[in-house]
């Protein structure tokens, strides 16, 4: 377990943030700018001085008798920019805080794609490589938890892109607990397993990332670009259409794929929508996923929609949500607890 | 050599070295103040920087006087110099290089803490999450991040002691071989109409201020080339 409680006042807003989350796994810190969220993880890393309880696996780093230095903590710490030692190489950095570790160099510098770059100059880097070597210093300095805040977020859309990858292998590969500060959903959709949701200074809702985004008490699922994110499991792969099968809990979803292998964990998300329901199967329709669902919950989410938390199957399995007019609903007499169908439009495989 | 008088050789190497010396102290003991001005967040830290660059505009005369007062038989330094001995630090090598260490410290000072603030904390901050002690950090991170500003602390330090003329007046006297520095025996030469040997003094002292200015300029363009 992480367990965070931090109090106190920054610069004229009050920071009052407890949550407790698994030593396992991406956890997203997730919120507005302002909410707080890298003041949570400054103060975990004892970068930053807040009263409070922090403890990692047992470990207690801070409480209200002792504070133990950050250079006493073992966590990793990526910032916002890579902020690389200037009078260092890449290999000089890299091995600032190298001790022998869970993970080796060559296999640092292999997944994260370093080996042509380790005589350079950081002054000689791309913004993206830049941020793959401070994240491959991190790493080798052996924490037992890697702090992130939003590492992405100085970078271009095409540069967020190329590193994406090395983040979702990096969780595929390593058991390294991480703490992902963003403010942008469709990053923590993508590497997230769990969610701390903070807003103006404290903590609004934890848990796994799926529970968050289906409850319909939050703004997550009530917002313009509500998803859910779908653990799934490849069946099968057609490569004459390029569509892959994927096993979610209560349901079985095609989408366009490159080759993937069978057996292989995948994420899909699902965008609120994407998806409309139908009281009757259709049988001919260009649509390909066509699910059985039951309607579990109905909030109002504007003036004329209603979003509805639909579960897969009958109403157990995994969580979709759907955004439908209010007229659309009136007509198709829909209420909770109702059983119909889903047509999901597009269901999209997260890429990695 | 050159048909000087040997004392000028004297005066040379005496200057060579008070300006050698004054300024390994000076890179020990500016660097610690710059440190701790860069860093601290007391609030009477700027009280503190005002005193060290004191001697940026107060007359060299005023200083040299303090100093004659605090070396001299009555002051503390008389039993510091007891500690070999002697009874007073005024009129002494060691009471020179004691003068110039004050007055040239806001020299060495003023670059090495600028160099340090604009560094920031972040790589400090870097330093401290790769599990480094802050002694580590200190030698790793900040002295070679503010390499330049060490390099013109030196420089600029090593200068103004070799130009230092009042306070020498004052707590050096001009002894010959103790505290007869260079920029004494001109005013002496030309006291005396040796004119002369203070021509060749005063055109050399120009060439060196010269080159000191010149390489300082060089440093500073270099280190802005290969830039952050």
């Amino acid at each position: 377990m992480i367990e965070v409680r931090f109090k106190g006042v920054l610069g004229g807003f009050t920071l009052d943030a407890a949550f407790e989350v698994p030593s396992r796994g991406v956890t997203g810190l997730f919120g507005p700018s302002g909410s707080g969220k890298t003041s949570v993880l400054r103060a975990i890393a004892g970068l930053q001085r807040l009263e409070g309880y922090c403890a990692v696996a047992g470990d207690v780093w801070q409480d209200g008798r002792s504070f133990r230095p950050t250079h006493k903590r073992p966590v990793g710490y990526v910032f916002q920019e890579a902020s690389l030692f200037p009078h260092l190489s890449v290999k000089g950095n890299l091995l600032y805080g190298f001790t022998r570790s869970a993970v080796g160099f060559d296999e640092t510098v292999e997944l994260l794609g370093l080996s042509r770059l380790l005589e350079r100059a950081p002054a000689n880097l791309s913004g993206g490589e830049r941020q793959r070597v401070a994240i491959g210093r991190a790493l080798l300095s052996d924490p037992k938890l890697l702090l992130m805040d939003e590492p992405l977020s100085a970078l271009d859309r095409q540069t967020k892109d190329e590193i994406l990858p090395f983040l979702e292998r990096l969780h595929a590969s390593l058991a390294l607990p991480v703490l992902y500060v963003s403010h942008d959903i469709a990053e923590v959709e993508r590497l997230a397993d769990h969610l701390v949701l903070m807003q103006a200074g404290r903590v609004i809702a934890s848990g796994p990332l799926g529970q968050l985004q289906s409850d319909p008490t939050l703004p997550l699922a009530l917002s313009r670009d509500a998803a859910v994110s779908l653990g799934a499991v490849v069946e099968a792969y057609d490569p004459a259409y390029g569509l892959a099968s994927l096993r979610v809990d209560g349901g079985l979803f095609l989408a366009p794929s490159p080759p993937v292998a069978i057996g292989s964990a995948r994420r899909l998300r699902i965008f609120a929508g994407d998806v409309s329901l139908v009281r009757e199967r259709p049988s001919q329709t260009t649509i390909v996923n066509i699910l059985a669902v039951r309607i579990l919950s109905a909030t109002e989410s504007g003036q004329h929609e209603i979003t509805a938390v639909l579960g897969l199957g009958d109403g157990s399995g995994a969580r979709l949500l759907t955004r439908v007019t209010r007229r659309s609903w009136d007509l198709l007499e829909l209420a909770e607890g109702i059983e119909l169908y889903a047509q999901v439009k597009g269901a999209a495989l997260v890429p990695g | 050599m050159l048909g000087l008088p040997p004392d000028i050789w004297t005066s040379i190497r005496l200057t060579i070295e008070l300006a050698t010396l004054t300024t390994i102290i000076l890179l020990i003991v500016g660097t610690l103040i710059a440190w701790w001005l860069a860093r601290s967040k007391a609030w009477w830290k700027e009280g503190v920087a005002s005193v060290v660059a004191l001697p940026l505009v107060l007359p060299p005369t005023v200083l040299g006087f303090y100093l004659l007062v605090t070396l001299g038989p009555n002051g503390p330094g008389s039993w510091i110099a007891g500690l070999w001995g002697a009874r007073t630090l005024a009129f002494t090598f060691e009471g020179l290089v004691f003068g110039s260490v004050v007055y040239s410290m806001p020299f060495m000072v003023q670059p090495i803490r600028n160099a340090f603030q604009a560094m920031g904390d972040r790589p400090l901050e870097v330093a401290a999450t790769l599990r480094a002690s802050p002694m580590k950090a200190f030698w790793t991170v900040a002295v070679p991040l503010a390499r330049p500003g060490f390099l013109t602390g030196a420089v600029l330090g090593f200068a103004h002691t070799v130009g230092e003329f009042g306070i020498v007046l004052m707590i050096g006297g001009n002894i010959p071989g103790q505290t007869k520095v260079l920029s004494v025996a001109i005013y002496d030469y030309v006291e005396t109409s040796q004119w002369r040997e203070a021509s060749i003094l005063a055109a050399g002292m120009v060439v060196f201020a010269f080159i000191v200015i010149l390489s300082m300029t060089l440093i500073e363009k270099r280190f802005a080339r290969a830039g952050r």
